[in-house]
């Protein structure tokens, strides 16, 4: 039955929306987290989201191409490639030999911009697994 | 003379199935709106319905030629599959991908609607078929 797939499609969005909010709020957590070696400075995460391919079985014997896929997934973490930022701060206990202190290379409001962005995504999907429930709910009330 | 289920229930049982198929491509678009490069996708609910009347094509003028060897003659094709479109984006997103939520909500409320009506239609249906087994 195509209309319960429409929840595991929907959870897999939800799933990997909680993902990215999860990347996000570690990020911003980590924002300002100093060290004193580029090697060690924690560096901004994002997921990478994919289409998840139908599951053969269910569509035996038909062309691949031609079934939509059956929701999202994620299918890595990868690290932020932008320069770190580098602070002169001789005071500070991270400080390296000559004075340096390194930030992470969070752009906070990149982050924010992205939380706002995936708890609209995940609302978005939490209604349509509503709507679909509210579909399969009136298909078991027929005849009555 | 017997009751057949097939001439009483009509259309409708068959537009569910296209509608919770239709249901499930847009679901899918709007859960794919943040992935790189994917292709919204639709179903031509039109196309669907003139395959699923190619048994009676003497009264259908409009009935399309047997493209693939799976479609069947009364019942709408599992495989209608074929009918999935990509969809033209008014405002194409620069990492290429063509979901535009807005408008996939739209058309996905927009197909439990019609799906709900279809509902209808075939739940007053059997409450007919009921009275007529009654007689009463």
């Amino acid at each position: 039955m195509s209309l319960s797939n429409v929840f595991g499609i929907a959870g897999s969005a939800m799933n990997a929306q909680s993902i990215r909010l999860n990347t996000t709020s570690s990020n911003l957590a980590n924002a300002e987290s100093v060290s004193s070696s580029e090697g060690e400075t924690f560096r901004a995460r994002k997921p990478v989201f994919t289409v998840q391919a139908p599951n053969e079985d269910d569509y035996a014997g038909m062309d691949t191409a031609l079934v939509p896929g059956q929701g999202v997934s994620v299918s890595g973490i990868v690290e932020s490639e932008a320069p770190l930022r580098m602070a002169y701060e001789p005071s500070h206990p991270m400080a390296d030999d000559d004075g340096y202190v390194y930030y992470p290379n969070v752009n906070v409001v990149e982050e924010m911009a992205d939380m706002i962005s995936a708890s609209r995504s995940f609302q978005i999907n939490a209604e349509i697994m509503n709507t679909a429930k509210q579909m399969l709910q009136s298909t078991l009330t027929l005849g009555q | 003379m017997a009751i057949s289920f097939d001439s009483a229930l009509g259309i409708h049982e068959d537009a569910l199935l296209v509608r919770a198929r239709r249901a499930e491509v847009l679901a899918n678009n709007i859960a794919n709106a943040d992935t790189p490069g994917f292709k919204a996708r639709d179903i031509d609910f039109e196309a669907v319905l003139r395959g699923e009347l190619r048994g009676e094509q003497d009264r259908f003028s409009m009935a399309p030629a047997q493209t693939r060897a799976g479609h069947s003659d009364e019942l709408i094709a599992p495989d209608f599959a074929a009918e999935l479109m990509f969809r033209t984006p008014s405002q194409p997103s620069v990492d290429g991908n063509t979901v535009e939520v807005q408008q996939e909500m739209a058309r996905y409320s927009d197909n439990a609607i019609r799906f709900q009506g279809s509902f209808t239609m075939l739940n007053s249906k059997f409450k007919g078929l009921m009275n007529a087994v009654k007689g009463e």
